[in-house]
Order: C-alpha cells, then sequence, then structure tokens
C-alpha cells in the first residue's frame, strides 16, 4: 500500500478488475470491513460498504445499473455516487474507487 | 368499591366505545367503566348499515365489540337502556330505574336523523336510516314495495338508494340542491355523479323540496312545492343529522348546535366530557368517523394523564361515497375561495371520470376524484399533512408514470393516520406487519381493522406490505410490461422481434437510449427467454442473485439448498445422502419446507457447488420465479379414501414442468381424492382425483393473498392432466405480467374465457401452446450442472480478503 499527500487517506489495491463480472458486484473484505465494488456494464466503477443499511442486505449480490443498486433482500435503492437510497432515508457509505493499469485502487478514508 | 374513579359513558356507539377502548389500551387499571347505550346491543361499525341494508354484509359481520367484550373487559354495558338524568349535584346518572354515580362521566350520544318540515309526515312507510333497528324495518317493510324514494342526494341518501335498489325497488332519489351530495362535490362533479347514479338505476329529481307527505295511514306519494308529485310507497329520509344534545341541555350543559366542549373536550361542566357526533368544538359539527376517533383519543390521552400536542385540534374530513360500482372521494374544499388558488382539473365523460384538486400555497385545499380513484390514499396523506406538493401535478391525480410512488411511505411519520375509518396510524400498521407477520392486506385488517370499512387506504397498506414485509415486489405501471418503457407487453415484443434484441443490455441500447434501470433487468430477461428460448444472449447481472447462483438467498446473505425430490417422494438413499452432506458442510439447520421437500438452509455461496456436487440430485427450484414442486398426498396407493394415483401423478407433473420459467413461482400439487389433503385448490395448478378421472385446477394461492382455485377442466387420465396443465403454464408464460401470480392471470381473463381457450380450444391455439411448453421442456438443463462449470470465475467467489500493510 502507498501514501498519498501524508493525508490520512489510505489506497487499497484489490487486483485485477476483470475478476468483477460485467455489470456485477464483488465482495471485498478490507481489513475485516467488507466492501463491494461494483463494475457497471458502460465501465464505471463504483464502491459502498456491503452492508444494506435497512437489514444489512449484502449490496454486492444487488442487481445494478443506471448508477444504482438494488439490495438483494428487500429491494430498496441506492444511488452509487452518493449512497443515498432512492426511495427513504437510508444511506450507505460510499468509496472512491478507481482503476488504473487495469488494477482496482480503492481509497479509504 | 374498589378505589378505582368510576368512569361512567352515556351512549356506546362508535365513539363513546372508541374512547373506552383507547383508555384500556393506555391504562387498564385506572378506571371502574359503566355505558348506558339505548340500542340493545354490543358496539357496531355504522358506517356499515349500508352493506346490511344491501345484504352485502350480514347484520353479525359489522360487530366491533359483541356483548362479552364488554364482560370480558369488566365493563358494566346497560345495553337497550337510554340515560334519561343526569344529577351534577350528586354525580348520578339516572336511567330505567338504574342509577349509576361517576367521577367522569362522558357523553357519546351521537345524533338523529333530521326531519324536514314536511306536512303530514306520520305516515306508515316513511323511515329514518341511522340504526341497525332502522336497516332491519326498512328491509322488512321494502318486501311489500315496488317504489321507493329516498330524501336527500348526500352520501347517506345515495348509499341508502343504492341499497334499497338492490332489495329489487325503483328508487328516486329526491333532492333540494341542484346537483347530488352539494357539501362535497362541485356542479361538475356532482352532475357526472348523477349519471353514474341513473346508469345504476336510480332516478334522480333535482331542485326539489318535498312539502308534504301523500297518502292515508300510509305513503302513497310525495308532494313537492312546485305542485307536482312523486308516487312512491315508501320514503328513506336522509337530510342531515342533528346532535343528541337535549340530555346535555336539560341538566344544564352548555349547547349550541352540539354540546360546546374545548380542546380537551371537556363541557362547561369539567367532569364532564363530549365526543362524537353530539359534540362541537370551535363551532364545529363532525359527522364522520375519522374526527371522532381523533376525538376520542385526545380524550382518553386526557383522561390518562398524557396528553400530547396539546389537544383536539379540529380535524379536515374526507369523504368517501361507499356506493357499489361508484368510486368518490372528496376532502376538502370543492371551489376556490381565493384568487391565487390553483385549479387543477380533468374531466372524461364518457368514462364518468372527474377529478378535481384545489392547491393553495403549493398545499392541498381540497380534491375531488370521482370514477378513478387510485391516488387517493396519497392525496388524503398529503390533505391530512399538509404537505408541499410535488411539481407534476398531474401525477397526484394520476399516478406517476414510472409507477414510482407518488409519496413513499417511508416518509410518512409514524403517527400519520393511514385508516381513517379505524383511526389506524402507520406505526400500528408497521407492528402489524413486523410483530404480527402480517402478510397480507386482510392479515393488517384482521390484526388492526385497517381498510375493513371503506377499504380507502388498502393501496397505501399494500405499499406498507412491499415495504416492510420485505417482499421484493416490483409495481409496474399498470399496462406497461416495466415502468420505464411505455410499451404493452405486445408492443414491447414485436419491438424486440422487429429490431432482433436478444438481450438486455442490447435492449436498453436499442429502446431506451442506453439508459439501464436496474430494476426492470430481471423482468425484461423473463420476457426475452420466453421469446427467444434457446436463442437468448443470458447476461448474469441480469438475474437476480438466486438465480445467479441458484438457490434462496436468506436474512443474513447465506443461502438454503433445496435439492429435488419428485413428488415428494424419497428413499433410505437419498435421505442418508441430504444428511452425509448436511453434517460434513455443517448445515445451521435443515427444514422439512411447506413444499414437502428438505431445505438446508445457511449455506455460504462458496460452499453451494460443493454441497450441489455431493448431493447429486437435480436442482430444487426454490428460488426462480418458475414451477416448482408439485406436492402429493399419498392417494390409491396407500390411502383408503384414495380414487387415484395422485403419487405418480405428481412425479409425472413435477419431472414434466419443474424449472420452466414463468412470470412468477408456480405451486403445484396433485392429490387423490376431494379431502384434498395436499390442497391442490390453493395452489397456482392441481389435480383432484375424481371416480373415474382427474380436476384440472388453476388460479389457487394460499400466500399473500389467499384464493380457492377454479376448475379448468375435468378429464380421465394423467395424460390428459399433463396436457392440459402444460397448455395453462405456456399460456400463463405468454400472458402473465412478470411477477404476476397465475391466479392474477385467472381473474384478469377469467375462468369462463380460459375454459374456451384451453379446453374448448375455440381459437384453435392449443396444438401451438402444447408445442410451445414442449419446446421450454426440452430446452431445460439443470442450473446446478454450473457446479462443474461456473459461468464466469466470481459465480460462486466468496468475498476476496484484502490486508492492509501498514
Ligand atoms: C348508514 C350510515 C353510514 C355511514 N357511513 C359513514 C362512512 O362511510 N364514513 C364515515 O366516516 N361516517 C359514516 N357515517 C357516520 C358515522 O357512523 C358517525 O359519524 C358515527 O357513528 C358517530 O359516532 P357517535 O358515537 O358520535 O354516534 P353513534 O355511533 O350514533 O353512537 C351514539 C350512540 O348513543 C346512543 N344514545 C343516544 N342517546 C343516548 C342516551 N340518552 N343514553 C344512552 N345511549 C344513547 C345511540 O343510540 C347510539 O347508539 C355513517 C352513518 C350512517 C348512519
Ligand atoms: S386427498 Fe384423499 S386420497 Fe389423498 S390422502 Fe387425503 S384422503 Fe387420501
Ligand atoms: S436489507 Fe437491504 S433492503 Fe432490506
Amino acid at each position: 500500500m502507498e501514501m498519498k499527500h501524508a493525508s490520512l487517506e489510505i489506497v487499497v489495491p484489490l487486483g485485477p478488475v476483470d475478476a468483477i463480472p460485467l455489470g456485477q458486484g464483488c465482495t471485498y473484505v478490507v481489513d475485516g470491513c467488507p466492501i463491494a465494488v461494483f463494475r457497471q456494464r458502460d465501465g464505471q466503477l463504483f464502491a459502498t460498504k456491503n452492508a444494506c443499511p435497512h437489514r444489512g442486505g449484502p449490496l454486492a449480490d444487488g442487481i445494478i445499473g443506471g448508477g444504482k443498486v438494488i439490495c438483494p433482500l428487500h429491494g430498496r435503492q441506492f444511488d452509487l455516487k452518493t449512497g443515498a437510497s432512492v426511495d427513504g432515508d437510508y444511506a450507505v457509505q460510499t468509496y472512491p474507487v478507481r482503476v488504473e493499469g487495469g488494477e482496482i485502487i480503492l481509497t479509504l478514508a | 368499591m374498589d378505589g378505582r374513579t368510576r368512569l361512567v359513558v352515556i351512549g356506546n356507539g362508535m365513539a363513546g366505545t372508541k374512547v373506552v377502548q383507547e383508555i384500556l389500551s393506555r391504562d387498564r387499571e385506572r378506571f371502574h367503566v359503566v355505558m348506558f347505550g339505548s340500542e340493545p346491543y354490543g358496539n357496531y361499525d355504522r358506517t356499515l348499515l349500508s352493506d346490511v341494508l344491501t345484504g352485502s354484509k350480514d347484520a353479525k359481520q359489522i360487530f366491533l365489540n359483541s356483548l362479552d367484550w364488554y364482560r370480558d373487559h369488566n365493563i358494566t354495558l346497560h345495553a337497550g337502556m337510554p340515560a334519561t338524568a343526569i344529577d351534577r349535584d350528586n354525580k348520578i346518572v339516572r336511567g330505567g330505574g338504574i342509577e349509576e354515580s361517576y367521577d367522569t362521566l362522558i357523553i357519546a350520544t351521537g345524533s338523529r336523523a333530521l326531519v324536514p318540515p314536511v306536512k303530514a309526515l306520520e305516515k306508515i312507510g316513511v323511515f329514518v336510516f341511522r340504526t341497525l333497528d332502522d336497516c332491519q324495518t326498512i328491509e322488512a317493510y321494502a318486501r311489500g314495495c315496488r317504489r321507493a324514494a329516498v330524501m336527500g342526494g348526500g352520501l347517506l341518501g345515495l348509499e341508502a338508494a343504492r341499497g334499497l335498489l338492490s332489495l329489487g325497488l325503483q328508487v328516486t332519489v329526491v333532492e333540494m340542491m341542484p346537483w347530488l351530495m352539494a357539501q362535497q362535490l362541485d356542479a361538475e362533479g356532482g352532475a357526472l355523479l348523477q349519471r353514474s347514479m341513473e346508469q345504476m338505476g336510480v332516478q334522480t329529481l333535482l331542485g326539489k323540496t318535498v312539502t308534504r307527505a301523500l297518502g292515508g295511514k300510509r305513503l302513497t306519494g310525495l308532494e313537492f312545492q312546485d305542485g307536482t308529485t312523486l308516487d312512491t310507497d315508501m320514503v328513506v329520509m336522509s337530510c342531515g343529522i342533528r346532535p343528541n344534545a337535549e340530555l346535555a341541555e336539560r341538566f344544564g350543559l352548555a349547547v349550541d348546535r352540539g354540546i360546546v366542549v374545548n380542546d380537551r373536550m371537556q363541557t362547561s361542566d369539567p367532569d364532564i366530557y363530549a365526543v362524537g357526533e353530539c359534540a362541537q368544538h370551535r363551532g364545529k359539527l363532525y359527522g364522520l368517523v375519522a374526527p371522532l376517533y381523533d376525538q376520542a383519543r385526545v380524550l382518553a390521552e386526557h383522561l390518562t394523564g398524557v396528553l400530547s400536542n396539546g389537544g383536539y385540534q379540529g380535524s379536515r374530513s374526507i369523504t368517501k361515497l361507499k356506493v357499489m360500482g361508484i368510486q368518490l372521494v372528496s376532502m376538502g374544499d370543492t371551489i376556490p375561495s381565493d384568487p391565487q388558488d390553483e385549479v387543477v382539473s380533468y374531466v372524461e365523460p364518457s368514462r364518468g371520470v372527474y377529478k378535481k384538486m384545489i392547491i393553495r400555497n403549493n398545499r392541498l385545499a381540497g380534491a375531488t376524484l370521482l370514477g378513478e380513484t387510485d391516488t387517493a390514499g396519497v392525496l388524503t396523506q398529503m390533505f391530512l399533512l399538509n404537505a408541499e406538493l410535488p411539481d407534476r401535478r398531474a401525477d397526484l391525480l394520476f399516478g406517476t408514470s414510472t409507477g414510482a410512488p407518488i409519496l413513499s411511505v417511508f416518509d410518512l411519520p409514524d403517527h400519520a393516520q393511514i385508516c381513517h375509518c379505524h383511526g389506524v396510524t402507520k406505526g400500528q400498521i408497521k407492528e402489524a406487519i413486523e410483530f404480527g407477520k402480517c402478510r397480507s392486506v386482510s392479515q393488517i385488517g384482521a390484526s388492526t381493522r385497517a381498510g375493513t370499512s371503506c377499504g380507502g387506504c388498502k393501496k397505501l397498506l399494500e405499499q406498507f406490505l412491499e415495504v416492510y414485509a420485505g417482499e421484493v415486489a416490483l409495481d409496474p405501471a399498470e399496462h406497461w410490461y416495466v415502468p420505464s418503457l411505455p410499451m404493452t407487453r405486445p408492443e414491447l415484443v414485436a419491438a424486440i422481434k422487429a429490431k432482433g434484441i436478444k438481450s438486455v443490455s442490447a435492449l436498453f441500447r436499442e429502446l431506451n437510449g442506453g439508459r439501464e434501470e436496474p430494476s426492470h433487468k430481471a423482468a425484461l430477461a423473463s420476457l426475452l427467454k420466453t421469446i427467444w428460448a434457446g436463442e437468448y444472449e443470458d447476461e448474469r447481472d441480469a438475474r437476480f442473485i438466486n438465480d445467479r447462483v441458484h438457490a434462496n438467498i436468506q436474512k443474513d446473505g447465506t443461502f438454503s439448498v433445496v435439492p429435488r425430490i419428485y413428488g415428494g417422494v424419497t428413499s433410505p438413499a437419498e435421505l442418508r445422502r441430504i444428511a452425509d452432506v448436511a453434517e460434513r458442510y455443517q448445515v445451521p439447520a435443515i427444514k422439512l419446507t411447506g413444499g414437502q421437500r428438505i431445505a438446508l438452509a445457511g449455506v455460504r455461496k462458496e460452499q453451494l457447488p460443493h454441497v450441489w456436487k455431493d448431493l447429486g440430485m437435480a436442482s430444487g427450484h426454490a428460488y426462480t420465479k418458475a414451477v416448482r414442486s408439485c406436492k402429493t398426498c399419498v392417494g390409491s396407493l396407500f390411502c383408503r379414501f384414495g380414487l387415484g394415483d395422485s403419487i405418480a401423478l405428481g412425479i409425472k407433473i413435477e419431472k414434466r414442468f419443474h424449472g420452466i420459467e414463468t412470470p412468477h413461482k408456480m405451486k403445484l400439487a396433485a392429490v387423490g381424492c376431494p379431502r384434498n389433503c395436499a390442497e391442490s385448490t390453493v395452489k397456482d395448478l392441481g389435480a383432484v382425483a375424481i371416480e373415474g378421472g382427474w380436476q384440472v385446477y388453476v388460479g389457487g394461492g394460499a400466500g399473500t393473498r389467499v384464493r380457492a382455485a377454479d376448475l379448468l377442466c375435468t378429464v380421465k387420465t394423467h395424460e390428459e392432466v399433463l396436457t392440459y396443465m402444460g397448455r395453462f403454464i405456456q399460456y400463463y408464460r405468454e400472458h402473465g405480467k412478470y411477477m404476476e401470480r397465475a391466479y392474477g392471470l385467472v381473474e384478469r381473463v377469467g375462468i369462463d374465457e380460459l375454459r374456451e381457450l384451453l379446453v374448448k380450444d375455440v381459437e384453435g391455439i392449443g396444438a401451438r401452446l402444447d408445442a410451445e411448453i414442449e419446446r421450454a421442456v426440452e430446452a431445460r438443463t439443470d442450473p446446478w450442472a454450473e457446479a462443474d462449470a461456473p459461468v464466469y470465475p466470481a459465480q460462486f467467489g466468496g468475498p476476496v480478503l484484502v490486508e492492509l500493510k501498514r
């Protein structure tokens, strides 16, 4: 792992982006914290905590598209950019994530 | 005496009983309760009297609290005993020779029908409509009559008219005002309502004042102010109500039009309270249930010492007409009163639809929905909460084009009242769902009474179920296949075929400008698969997780595995293998399912392929929207009643159709005789053996809704059962909406039509349906084969562990 700008950001490489099937999500347990990384069909990546704020549903197993994820347990929808739920007062934690040279780079604050 | 405070209530109608209930639910011990009721019954739902009159409900069905209830709660009820005196100095209520002393007195005497000054009215054949007894006398007298008139074209008058109509009479409604329901409707709405009533067979005479009753002892007609007359054998008066405030007035309480009360429902005597239609609060009288329940709650809070929100603030009233075949909801203002008011309206005369909103400062000052009341629940909430309205006014009248709720039920506060008839709040409904495990509108009704009177809140209750019962329910706009694509199923199918679209991503690209909508992926995948069968290009991201890993996701993210056991018949070897696998993988729970199979629950995703391989059995579809298992009884093989071999048939059915994808899950059963031990008649598809053959039942269900199946046909052989079941399944595949259970289709299309199409084959589609289902059977593969060859590497991948090196 590498430190950037001497800030408190922690940058974590998660391995090749191809490991995530197109249009789906995968779970990475980073230092004990389960994080869902999604790879949208248009190539965009998103990362959220892998626990739905409603009842802890595994969001990585949800259906995604159009910048949204649907929780597989009770169908609540979240905006992948902001984490805000589309139809309620919930919000899920999101994390910056990008691809560099075919590898997923996650940033934890 | 036991030292408890003595609470006496005069009147055991809707308001009086409600206060007592509310008090008991807060503090069971504080009061010794005594009630006087002039009616000889317990307490019933007065609003349902019109149903009793039409015969759609039996008197027994409208009781809210039987006499036993009073006994069980240690309430002394003097039923059939009007209170006749209040001795305020000695704090005693008297009636029928009984004396009851009180510390606190509540008057809830309601009101009575207003009788207008009509000459010679004291005749046989003149009725008011207020109590259960009225209902019964009207009904009895109507038997000897041909024509009836109703005086008064308000809410009650119209309900009475409908009731009389269903007793087989010619009915005329006479109204003084130039249109019907003048309190709740403007002229235009009134005119449309009049047309609907007339189409139903009720005549109307508007702008007519009755001045004299004609006939001798018995009524034979009515005479109007303009000298004209109407022949009629009976008349029901429904010209408004008068509070029963005489008793209070006679014993010195302040009475204006009703008994005057303050925000605590206290009369001019601090130990005496009044609630309900007899009370006048801030100059207003209320004649509907919802406000009375508000009052009852406030009073109960006050008397038990926990008054919140500073007391009763008055209510905004909402009226719903309960006339079969006419939908009408009205709230607040009917005409604009301020030049700044925004008026939004829509009229469709041919269907009798009229919708109108009066908007003041971006809030709802009033609304009328006639003929189509889909958005009534939402409007009601916006009206009651005085909420800011969304920009798209049209959504408020027609619903959103995406099918998304206009007002998320999430956003309502827990104290928001949802059922106005019974005063049930969102909090109570949530509890009923989450703790009471209610899973259907009727269960919520049984547990909270919500939705059991006028039914106006049922749509909202459905939304609560979807949200809080944890059912992943999509809500496609009524006629579109999916809400984001404005196309009906046939239109969509045509476009898909014309453009040769074979995958979900291609569909978004071609038909939706490249915009993906995740909530529609699964529905579109199902459609594409039905259209193209083997040619369908399967993209796994369009599948629900269950269908990606072929097991059912559980609340903790693990999965349950259900090996296929055809017809529910297994062997020692199979049982042993299942037991071994369960032990080997330390499966936390083994459960016999409701469908006679064995579930291994709590399996982690990455264990799935190993579990399946070791089981060496086919996948039991306890997950996909597909044909699932076929339950069986022991039938003629062992049972002494068995008329047919239900085990053999059940196995054949399951072997043939299992796993075939359908718009929603399909549950099946086969039983050996009409005793129906495996419950064929509450399955989507069922077979019942009878002497000499089999009956095929379709469209039953015992899930969120309970529905008894309809008989599709009666045949002789197992093979014929398979043929008609196959036809039905294929027809459902082609015509069911996504997530519509088979019973939904049966109700929508109608069993008669289905018999014509599938059994009589009037349109000659039978052979094609038979061929299509055969094709689907042949194209089927066992999904568990993917254990050996995952479709993509991460298919059964568990979480990837990442260590932070510091
Ligand atoms: C046919 C019909 C349909 C209706 N439909 C609707 C509807 O759809 N929606 C709606 O919101 N409202 C409806 N209403 C109105 C609703 O029923 C009333 O608002 C409600 O019942 C009033 O409650 P209450 O307790 O004040 O009076 P009531 O329910 O009338 O109860 C008062 C009770 O007190 C008794 N009483 C009177 N004087 C004495 C005395 N001296 N001693 C002892 N007992 C006494 C009366 O006999 C009566 O039983 C309808 C009413 C009728 C008649
Ligand atoms: S349904 Fe009839 S045949 Fe089957 S077990 Fe019951 S009684 Fe026996
Ligand atoms: S846990 Fe995500 S919607 Fe319930």
